[in-house]
């Protein structure tokens, strides 16, 4: 008697999936992955019956996940590598769809009773190699520095590594945390922190004032200073895509560079693009 | 004792004082070990109710997370959850008892097979949790997975993260623990209820199914719980396999992503954008998920008392 | 013998009922062989995805055997990837170690507290807290560690790092004390009590008893327990995920982050391109762990056949 309920159920949870609409899926950047989400949540409301899922895990994941076939949309806080452009081809015959979607500010954290207030890039190229190693080099107490970062599938660290290290390596010291969020986390217990993520999700932490070289004044990630371009490390946010957009996929990226999709970035914390 | 005369006696008496010193010092030692490991336990559980028990609520449990996760409930998780360890036990079960009563009943003990059968039960235990996670990526997703897919002439639908393969990795890995109650619960049955079966002529078929199994059930209820409790505790093999952080909509297809207990408490602890607010929730989803956890250990541990009394009452 | 009409159709049933207990003994023995599949297919793929690494110059360019003891960076993003080895193992070699100073001490003399010298109620609230403590899931010792424990270990110790080897390892100390516990008692309650009773009535005391008598007859079983949670410290994901600092350092300090080689899996896994060096490295780091481990397993399962003899054998 079982068995003959199981051939049916059978076949309905294997056609399932196929009858299903088709939701669009988002992946990528843990930076990106709130703004996603209250994109995606407004963007719902709108449209019912429409349904668009996103997930974190970092760029280097949703890339990944472009190039695999498992997400529509890719959520970068980096660009993509030429490297993973040709896998992309090799897998799709497309170079990919770059659509800068918003700007962040890539902020540097400590612990809001540190009195070190500012730092020039390459005082943070030191810190984060390694060679400087203590707190009074650069103007604030005698203690060592901790250093905080992300994995390696993170397009922030990527971004860091790129623009403040000049491609070369991090220090094997710094502790590597999954997400913005445990880095914030990391640095708001620890007196001698220091990380760096989005400006949006600096809470419980202060943002030190980057200058771009000595001689350059120190600024601090504001709106005025990420869209002029005085602070030094000021990036955009992508979305990646195979295609061109089309359809129902279409409607959504436009919605997001709509004005209505570049407010709530703003509400976000993070930076329209003009 | 005084016969043997005070120089001799009291030279051994203090010896053995002296050892005793010793061992009471060992003993107590022991004691104190014991004790330790209580307050670490009770410790943990408390700080853990202490700060959790305050967020848990009807509508922390049947609401959905609201505000990145700053407020609303867990409801898509525990429903992840549920979905996940049911569709985990409907592959683990027939697997499970079928080869447990294979070993049991109908298995030559020294044949090279049953050796080898066991032999691999014994070794799946031991395997870690992440490699069953890359096995779950290296073999269902990819392998099977992409081969369905290719087979069907679709683009990208098998091939992915989801709720089935999720699922019967964790069946996998709890294999072991199914099979070995299973065949524990099955010795339980007195011998002479499956001889005098045999005897009257039934089958091996249906003595297993009219006498042992009956009988063994409290015993294969005890595997399924505990595969139960460790399937909805485990994160490292759904890490690639099918979890996510969040769905606007619960799953429903076997090809879905899922929300789940450990895995939120993974992402709410490490990545959660803002940790202070987001802290109540998570104490609670972690009183949630370790009472869960609990619960069912505990109706796993009952049952296998039951099992044991009766194993002993028989003599 | 004539054959009635009654004969044969009772031979047709009979014939009928054993092909049916033919199919479903097979049906039975596949499900049996499924557990032996299983295992088989999880050495296959681990170690087919991992092949590359050994079999492959192209990859190998990037990711080879030498390769990972020639650098002790473990940088696999960047524009020059390295996959240095030394400090994942350095790392898991210490959480491992840190773990078993932790739990071996307490939880052997807790199993010998339990089977020699505890009154029978104390046992009985003593086991069901260790089968709590098996309970707990390892993401919430995870969680734990790193909320509450991290800073009540860095405000005792005054680590300048939060997540630190001894938090992780400490945790971990405490996710494997139960099975140590669980197999050390039953190896030390399955010591007949003839050798006890034969010990005390020749006038030692129960901690004599205890020390010379009963732990050696179990020690093999106790060994095992060990090696069995030294197996699964080995194999451990989430605690030191969370707690460990995932920073690759290669030190001996116990106050230095470290970066496992599990949790250097589960942290990268998710972003690999399938098929692409990174890939094929976290695979071979994954058949690593499983061969390690498989070891460990076997050794602990020759030290419970031993002991079995031993005590058997009296």
């Amino acid at each position: 008697m079982k068995r003959l309920l199981l051939a049916p159920l059978a076949v309905a949870v294997l056609a399932a999936p196929v009858l299903a609409g088709k939701p669009i899926t988002v992946k990528g950047s843990d930076t990106m992955v709130i703004l996603g989400q209250r994109w995606a949540e407004k963007y719902m409301n709108q449209n019912r019956g429409q349904i668009v899922t996103v997930t974190g895990g970092g760029s280097g994941t949703g890339i990944a996940a472009l190039i695999n076939g498992t997400t529509d949309i890719c959520q970068s806080s980096r660009s993509m590598k030429q490297e993973e452009r040709l896998k992309l081809r090799d897998r799709y015959q497309t170079m990919g769809v770059e659509i800068p979607v918003a700007k962040d500010g890539l902020a540097v954290y400590v612990h809001a009773g540190n009195p070190v207030k500012s730092i020039t890039v390459e005082q943070l190229r030191g810190v984060y190699m390694g060679s400087i190693t203590n707190w009074k080099d650069l103007g604030g107490g005698d203690a060592t520095i901790i250093l905080y970062g992300r994995e390696n599938s993170s397009g922030t660290y990527g971004f860091f590594k790129e623009h403040v290290l000049q491609n070369r390596d991090f220090s094997a010291r710094v502790q590597t945390l999954p997400g913005t969020g445990a880095v914030v986390n990391a640095v708001a217990r620890d007196l001698n922190g220091i990380g760096y993520g989005g400006a949006a999700y600096a809470k419980g932490v202060r943002n030190v004032a980057i200058a771009k070289d000595e001689k350059a004044p120190a600024v601090m990630p504001t709106a005025e200073a990420v869209q002029d371009g005085s602070y030094p490390l000021a990036r955009p946010l992508f979305f990646y895509l195979r295609k061109p957009p089309a359809g129902d996929t279409k409607k959504f990226v436009d919605w997001v560079l709509s004005a209505e999709g570049q407010r709530l970035a703003v509400e976000v914390g993070y930076f329209p693009l003009n | 004792m005084t016969s043997i005369g005070l120089p001799v006696v009291a030279p051994i008496a203090r010896a053995r004082r002296r050892l005793d010193l010793a061992g009471r010092t060992f003993t107590a030692l022991s004691g104190f070990a014991s004790l330790l490991i209580v307050l670490m336990v009770a410790v943990i559980v408390g700080e853990i109710a202490w700060n959790g028990w305050a967020t848990v609520s009807w509508e922390f449990l049947a609401g959905a997370p609201r505000e990145g996760m700053t407020k609303g409930g867990i409801f898509p998780a525990i429903y992840g959850t549920v979905l996940l360890v049911v569709l985990m036990i409907v592959a683990l079960i027939p697997f499970g008892v079928g080869a447990a009563v294979w070993l049991h009943l109908y298995a030559r003990q020294d044949a090279w097979f049953t050796k080898a059968v066991r032999f691999a039960v014994h070794n799946l235990a031991g395997v870690p949790s992440i490699v069953f996670g890359l096995f779950g990526l290296g073999f269902f997703i990819q392998f099977v997975g992409r081969g369905m897919d290719r087979a069907m002439g679709l683009d990208v639908m098998w091939g992915q993260p989801a709720l089935l393969w999720a699922a019967l990795t964790l069946a996998l890995l709890n294999l072991p623990v199914v099979i070995v109650t299973t065949e524990e619960a099955l010795g339980t049955v007195a011998r002479e209820q499956r001889e005098a079966s045999l005897a009257l002529g039934a089958t091996r078929w249906q003595t297993v199914r009219h006498v042992l199994l009956p009988q063994a059930l409290p015993g294969m209820l005890t595997g399924a719980i505990l595969a139960v409790a460790r399937g909805a505790g485990e994160v490292a093999p759904i890490l690639f396999t099918g979890a996510a952080y969040y769905l606007p909509f619960l799953p429903k297809a076997p090809t879905d992503q899922f929300m789940e207990l450990g895995y939120h408490v993974f992402v709410l602890a490490t990545q959660s954008p803002d940790v202070d607010a987001t802290r109540p929730l998570l104490y609670g989803t972690v009183l949630v998920l370790l009472v869960l956890t609990f619960l069912l250990n505990l109706t796993a541990v009952l049952l296998r008392a039951r099992l044991r009394a009766r194993l002993l009452g028989k003599g | 013998m004539t054959v009635t009409p009654l004969t044969s159709r009772r031979n047709a049933a009979r014939a009928r009922l054993r092909a049916r207990e033919g199919v479903i003994e097979l049906l039975l023995r596949a499900c049996a062989f499924g557990a032996v599949a299983g295992l088989v297919l999880i050495v296959l793929f681990v170690f087919k995805e991992a092949w590359p690494i050994v079999a492959d110059p192209e990859v190998q360019k990037e990711s080879s055997l030498r390769g990972y003891f020639a650098t002790p960076l473990w940088q696999p993003v960047g524009a020059v990837p390295k996959y240095g080895l030394m400090p994942l193992l350095t790392g898991t070699l210490k959480v491992v170690l840190i773990a078993l100073v932790f739990a071996v001490p307490l939880a052997v003399l807790a199993a010998v507290y339990s089977a020699e010298f505890a009154p029978a109620r104390v046992r009985e609230t003593l086991k069901p807290v260790i089968e709590l403590l098996a309970g707990i899931p390892s993401v919430v010792m995870g969680f734990f560690a790193l909320m509450v424990l991290a800073s009540w270990l860095q405000a005792l110790t005054g680590a300048a790092m939060r997540l630190n080897a001894l938090t992780a390892g400490i945790a971990l100390g405490l996710g494997i004390l139960p099975t140590i516990f669980t197999v050390s008692e039953d190896a030390l309650r399955s010591v007949p009590r003839s050798f006890r009773e034969a010990s005390l009535g020749l006038g030692a005391t129960p901690w004599q008893t205890a020390w010379h008598v009963s732990l050696p007859a179990a020690s093999a079983g106790v060994a095992a327990g060990c090696l069995l949670g030294l197996a699964r410290a080995v194999g451990e994901t989430m605690i030191v995920l969370m707690a460990s600092g995932n920073a690759a350092i290669h030190s001996a300090s116990p106050f230095d982050s470290v970066r496992t080689l599990a949790a250097s899996i589960a942290a990268e896994l998710a972003e690999v391109v399938v098929g692409s060096p990174h890939y094929a490295t976290l695979f071979f780091l994954g058949a690593l762990l499983f061969s390690v481990t498989f070891v460990i397993n076997l050794v602990a399962g020759l030290f419970v056949g031993r002991l079995r003899k031993r005590l058997a054998g009296t």
